[in-house]
């Protein structure tokens, strides 16, 4: 049906002056406005400071202090030497969790259809958006270790060992973070996204983070063994836990190292293109 | 010179609920557009189309020349669009929202900042522009959101359902923003389903329904392609009004209908200011006493009845089930 009608001519004296065709930001640029607006939104927002901070240091004393007695087999490796590594590490997943409902939270609130309309690469939203949950999510490693050694965890090891465990949880982080803004933007609404959010527990639990992986049965260690969260506790366990650690896993630092790195380039291989892909369908 | 907008075949289906149906548009640059039609119509279908954040299924929608699925950057240059949430961060100023969004356009810093400021003289929200937007009224942040999309200086603004969930003043402030916006000379392309919002905002109304142009004009065009104007009268009480109607149905013009909320009694006048003594002298042999009559134009509710067979407001529910069977809720789109 066409229904083509013939109007007065336009009023093309009148266009608005000085309307000119925005270049639009470039890619960095428009990646820093979305991850300024989100580390804004988090720092002016007390609330989810003080709740996920009082949360982290919760978990961490109830294990350190309640289960921690009960917890054997970690060889010459005391139980807080044993489980601030693995706390930390699981940390970035229970702290990644915001990531997911505050990418639903943008989705639903429009202003992924504001970005979306303007001449930005729809990536460049996305990375901003990572680069911000990333900064929280090493905010949180920041503040647990901090907890950690105050509830009597020790390095035995350099510093340059400390801080590459360090760094390397933040990179783990990174690599999750990405998971999690695809499955906010996949879960639509910040209710579905927290609903999403239950695959952190078996990541986090069933994983040597904890409790040694030789005391699951024997089924479950398959999985335990072999999930990206035993690979990079144990990494940072080596690291930070000088002999004892490296007697009780029984393996070399690359042993773990390089399947955790792997996994790291994988999730974000996986996640970014489906990221990406999901946000433009939204 | 190329159509503002100007759309060919453009279906689009999620799932089973076919959102456009072949829609073929073309609207020249120059005046305010409205798009109307009821929840589900395919309104904010087409205007995310036209926006480029969803692409036809089949079809071709060029917007000022530049195709929105072969060039969606070019498109992206020359809009702003408001959506139907006011897409602003409530942890942010006024100004930094204004800001943030300038320099996503590709402004400076300083040319950022000089937006913001024009934006917030323009909007009238210079007092509030420090102030943390989660302290905002609706109408504020409407406002605030109409201004975010101007900070580009775009050629077309697009609207989507610009004053829903507004309170009537915070409707009268978004009205007066898109009206200086139009002054201005941007061009302007909205959606609603409210008739008297097309009618204070546009110059040309394009009715859709059912994913489908079924008329288009000015308002006069479509107000007199129902015909006749209106005699209206007004009366003390129900029954009154009831005995107007009768009246007013004896005269064999046509069916009046009433409306016992309001004690308003109307009926077609093809005869236009000639029916008006008549009516008045067969008032007042059948000693109906009326508060006041009057002759008027009809409304676009009146418009919209005649094209559809249904009134804009109501739910498909008591509706003729055969016109709309499956009108989707917009927002599943």
């Amino acid at each position: 049906m066409t229904m083509d009608i013939t109007l007065d001519p336009p009023r093309q004296a009148a266009r608005p002056k000085g309307a000119v065709a925005n270049r639009g930001a470039s890619y960095l640029a428009a990646s820093e406005q979305v991850a300024v607006r989100t580390l804004k939104k988090f720092v002016r927002t007390p609330a989810l400071i003080i709740a996920g901070t009082a949360q982290g240091v919760l978990f961490l004393l109830i294990f350190r202090y309640v289960f921690g007695g009960a917890v054997a087999h970690t060889g010459n490796l005391t139980y807080v030497d044993f489980l601030v590594p693995g706390f930390v590490v699981t940390g970035v997943l229970f702290q990644g969790m915001g990531a997911a409902s505050g990418v639903a939270d943008d989705l639903e609130g429009g202003l992924f259809d504001r970005l979306r309309s303007l001449p930005i690469r729809v990536l460049s939203i996305i990375t901003g958006r990572v680069g911000a949950d990333s900064a929280l999510v090493a905010w949180g490693v920041v503040v647990m270790t901090v907890v950690g050694f105050a509830v009597g965890f020790r390095i035995d090891g350099s510093v340059g060992d400390a801080l590459a465990a360090f760094g390397l949880t933040i990179l783990y982080g990174f690599a999750f973070v990405w998971m999690f803004i695809f499955m906010g933007l996949a879960a639509g609404s910040p209710q579905a996204a927290q609903g999403l959010s239950f695959l952190v527990f078996p990541l986090s639990f069933v994983s040597s983070a904890y409790v040694p992986v030789a005391t699951m049965p024997g089924w479950m260690q398959g999985f335990a063994t072999n999930q990206p969260m035993t690979q990079m506790v144990n990494t940072v366990r080596l690291l930070t836990g000088g002999p004892a650690a490296q007697q009780l896993l029984g393996h070399s630092l690359s042993y773990y190292l390089v399947p955790s790195l792997l996994w790291s380039a994988g999730l974000v291989a996986l996640f970014a293109p489906l990221a990406v892909w999901k946000l433009k369908r939204s | 010179m190329h159509a503002l907008i100007q759309a060919d075949g453009l279906s689009k289906k999620f799932g089973k609920v076919q959102a456009l149906t072949e829609l073929t548009l073309t609207l020249p640059a120059g005046r305010p557009v409205a798009i109307l039609g009821p929840n589900g119509a395919g309104k904010t279908t087409f205007i995310r189309m036209v926006a480029t954040l969803l692409q036809p299924d089949t079809g071709t929608l060029m917007v000022s020349g530049h195709d929105v699925v072969r060039d969606p950057m070019a498109v992206r240059r020359m809009i702003g669009l408001a959506g139907q949430s006011a897409a602003v961060e409530e942890m942010m100023t006024g100004r930094e929202n204004l800001v943030m969004v300038a320099r996503l356009y590709g402004q400076s810093r300083n040319e950022a900042a000089a937006s913001a400021e024009r934006i917030l003289e323009q909007m009238d929200l210079v007092d509030a522009a420090d102030r943390r937007v989660k302290s905002y009224s609706g109408g504020m942040r409407r406002r605030l959101d109409l201004g975010a999309s101007l900070v580009g200086r775009p050629r077309l603004l697009l609207l989507d359902e610009p004053t829903t969930g507004l309170d009537p003043g915070g409707r009268n402030e978004v009205w007066d923003g898109i009206r200086e916006m139009s002054r201005a000379g941007t061009d302007i392309l909205l959606t609603t389903q409210y008739l008297d919002e097309a009618d204070h905002l546009a110059a040309y109304i394009v009715i859709i329904d059912d994913g489908r142009v079924i008329a288009q004009g000015t308002p006069d065009e479509l107000k007199s392609r129902v015909g006749a104007d209106m005699v209206e009268l007004h009366t003390a009480d129900v029954p009154t009004m009831q005995r107007a109607a009768t009246v007013l149905g004896s005269l064999g013009m046509a069916e009046p209908a009433t409306d016992p909320t309001t004690r308003r009694c109307s009926i077609a006048a093809p005869g236009g200011s000639r029916l008006l003594p008549i009516v008045l002298r067969a008032l007042d042999d059948a000693e109906v006493p009326v508060e006041d009559i009057s002759l008027r134009r009809p409304t676009l509710d009146e418009v919209f009845l005649a094209l559809t067979g249904r009134p804009t407001t109501t739910t498909t529910s008591d509706t003729d089930s055969t016109t709309n069977p499956t009108a989707p809720k917009e927002d599943a789109a």
